[in-house]
């Protein structure tokens, strides 16, 4: 009898292996896919190398004012440089851009921590940016108290503007959106109705004229002397709009549930409330979280809007600096400026939801 | 084993989906630590009586008492009797995005306001007893059917219940993992636990029923110990039914 050995381990062909596996694997695998691959990078190559000269190679980034731009065929990036504080802060009184980088900062430190898996004290950080930072923002941006100069809303502007519309909207979507939610499945008829009438009344209008109503015409139902601000105004606007649009995606979740999960709990004991916090709304949520950034992704870009009832969010900063004539042809450079802002954060929260898909998948349903 | 105390009480129970009449007089005496099966062809019935005991479903006319608390709209009477009644599905209804672990503790954190550690303590002794101890850090869905059963009678039994409800607990299951289930069901009627189970698992009601019932049409056709009812079934229908479930 023969012993038996094992026969040793041999490296794997070199063909199949690194950079030239990886493109033998991917982009010529066949005769028709090499000839799609190789027209494919042909394009590419033919439309991004000027794209690639204009933003970096042949670009000014260095230099004075408008004169260091004229003979650039590239993008003129110091006139962004020369407007960021404008871009960002929009018209606050420069001697306090102070107040906005700490609430800027505080928003960066709050966010952060959760794109780590390994950063320990999530809990506590996630309440913090939902309760204490809005209150510590307001007081620091608005002022008026605590020894801080008060500065009026029409003085907010910029992308922190855009931020700060963006925040509230977000964050007082989500948790009235699942309160209608739950209203519109609830048996009580009263409530039921009420939430579908909210829902179908916001749903039904544009964006732009809930605006446009809250700006100029309440003030004319008001009583007289009763007035607050526009910026409050055009903030409950986009909350009631986007929380009906939330309403319904978290109403996909809730009807995607078995009932037999519902019964479970039910014969478990645990009451309406306890039902939904501990087993329904988990597995609801989780289901719809593409629909909510969805929505939070719509929000975000929804915010240039304001712009028609006379707040100064970045993209209306950025309209104004290409009109002012002491920069020339610049349009270009400012709209890819205020285009990459929006997608910085519309990315980041895309980014963001793919990996709590993933953190939240726990294998496969029954 | 059997007391004569009396743990579920149905008095001319009728139950109505719409103008259908699903359930007809039913008049059952569940003595504490009684087991009892129920079987009967499907759409007789069977599951809408036991989930009338946990007010899954609602009666119409009639009385049903579980320990003594009469069922209805009462929403405090429903839920201390659910306290008291655990329930097992034909499709394990585990809770996906919990751990086994989770699934077991939430009812008696959240119900019975017991510590999370005593929770955790008293429902590794339940999986311990169904046999899979080594899955508490699991989802369900990392778990086969028969896993998932025994972890949802894990479950109820952590709430300490009085009365177990099963309704077709192995309907679900490959054959093979029909008996790691059966068999924790046969311990725990073994131990005095008060049990009704809809099944067709005639092996299980010989083994440990002390009752069968048999349902058709939304009335209880014929009761009998196991020993009579098999070998001597005085309804025609009963023996229609029996003669096809064990001819095959």
């Amino acid at each position: 009898m023969n012993d038996f050995k094992a026969l040793p381990d041999l490296p794997a062909p070199n063909a199949t292996r690194g950079l030239v596996g990886w493109f033998k694997a991917n982009l010529f695998p066949s005769p028709v896919n090499s000839v799609v691959s190789l027209i494919a990078i042909y394009f590419i190559i033919t439309f991004l190398a000027p794209v690639v000269d204009w933003v970096l190679i042949s670009a000014v980034w260095t230099g004075e004012g408008n004169a260091a731009c004229a003979e650039a065929t590239g993008a003129c990036w110091i006139f962004i440089a020369d407007r960021l504080p404008i871009f960002f802060y929009g018209i606050y009184p420069p001697d306090q851009y102070w107040r906005l980088d700490v609430c800027f900062i505080l928003l960066v430190l709050s966010f952060g921590p959760q794109f780590f898996d390994k950063f320990p004290y999530k809990g506590p950080v996630a309440i913090f940016s939902l309760t204490a930072f809005p209150v510590i923002s307001f007081f620091l941006i608005s002022g008026g108290s605590f020894g801080l100069e008060h500065v009026p809303t029409e003085k907010w502007g910029g992308l922190s503007l855009t931020l700060l519309l963006a925040y509230v909207g977000i964050v007082a979507a989500l948790p009235i959106g699942i309160v209608l939610a739950l209203g519109r499945r609830s048996e009580m008829p009263v409530i039921r109705s009420f939430c579908i009438g909210f829902i179908e009344l916001w749903r039904g209008v544009p964006l732009i004229s809930v605006l446009f109503m809250a700006s100029v015409m309440l003030p004319l139902f008001l009583p007289d002397g009763m007035n607050f601000d526009k910026l409050l105004r055009a903030l409950i606007g986009i909350t009631m709009f986007q929380s009906a649009y939330m309403a319904e995606v978290i109403r996909g979740g809730l009807q995607a549930i078995p009932s037999g999960q519902y019964e479970a709990a039910s014969a478990m004991g645990l009451g309406y409330w306890k039902q939904m916090r501990l087993v329904i709304l988990p597995q609801a949520l989780k289901l719809v979280i593409p629909g909510i950034v969805n929505t939070f992704i719509a929000l975000f870009k929804d915010t240039t809007l304001v712009l028609i009832i006379g707040l100064l969010d970045v993209l209306a900063l950025v309209q104004a600096a290409i009109e002012d004539p002491v920069w020339k042809a610049v349009e270009t450079e400012g709209y890819v400026f205020a285009a990459f802002c929006f997608w910085l954060f519309c990315f980041s929260m895309s980014r963001y939801s793919q990996k709590l898909e993933r953190k939240l998948h726990t294998g496969h349903k029954r | 084993m059997t007391s004569n105390q009396s743990a579920i009480q149905m008095v001319d129970m009728n139950k109505w989906y719409g103008d259908f009449h699903v359930l007809k007089d039913i008049n059952l005496n569940v003595a504490e630590g009684e087991r009892i099966v129920i079987c009967g062809p499907s759409g007789s019935g069977k599951s809408t009586m036991i989930r009338c005991i946990n007010r899954l479903e609602e009666h119409q006319t009639g009385q049903i008492i579980v320990n003594g608390i009469e069922l209805t709209d009462d929403l405090k009477r429903i839920d201390e009797v659910r306290k008291e009644v655990g329930m097992c599905f034909q499709h394990f209804n585990l809770f996906p995005h919990l751990t086994v672990l989770e699934n077991c503790t939430l009812g008696p954190i959240w119900v019975r306001n017991m510590p999370k550690k005593e929770a955790e303590d008293v429902a590794m002794q339940y999986l311990e007893r169904v046999k899979i101890p080594e899955q508490a850090g699991k989802f369900p869905g990392q778990l086969s059917g028969g896993q998932q059963q025994r972890v949802a009678i894990a479950r109820s039994l952590c709430m300490s219940p009085k009365i177990m409800l099963f309704d077709e607990p192995t309907s679900a299951l490959d054959p093979e993992m029909i008996k790691e289930v059966l068999d924790v069901m046969v311990e725990l009627a073994n131990e005095g636990m008060t049990m009704l189970c809809v099944t067709h698992e005639m092996g299980f009601a010989k083994m440990v029923a002390d009752r069968v019932i048999f349902m058709d049409m939304g009335q209880i056709v014929e009761e009998n110990n196991p020993h009579d009812f098999f070998d001597n079934p005085q309804n025609d229908r009963t023996k229609m039914f029996l003669s096809q479930i064990i001819g095959h």
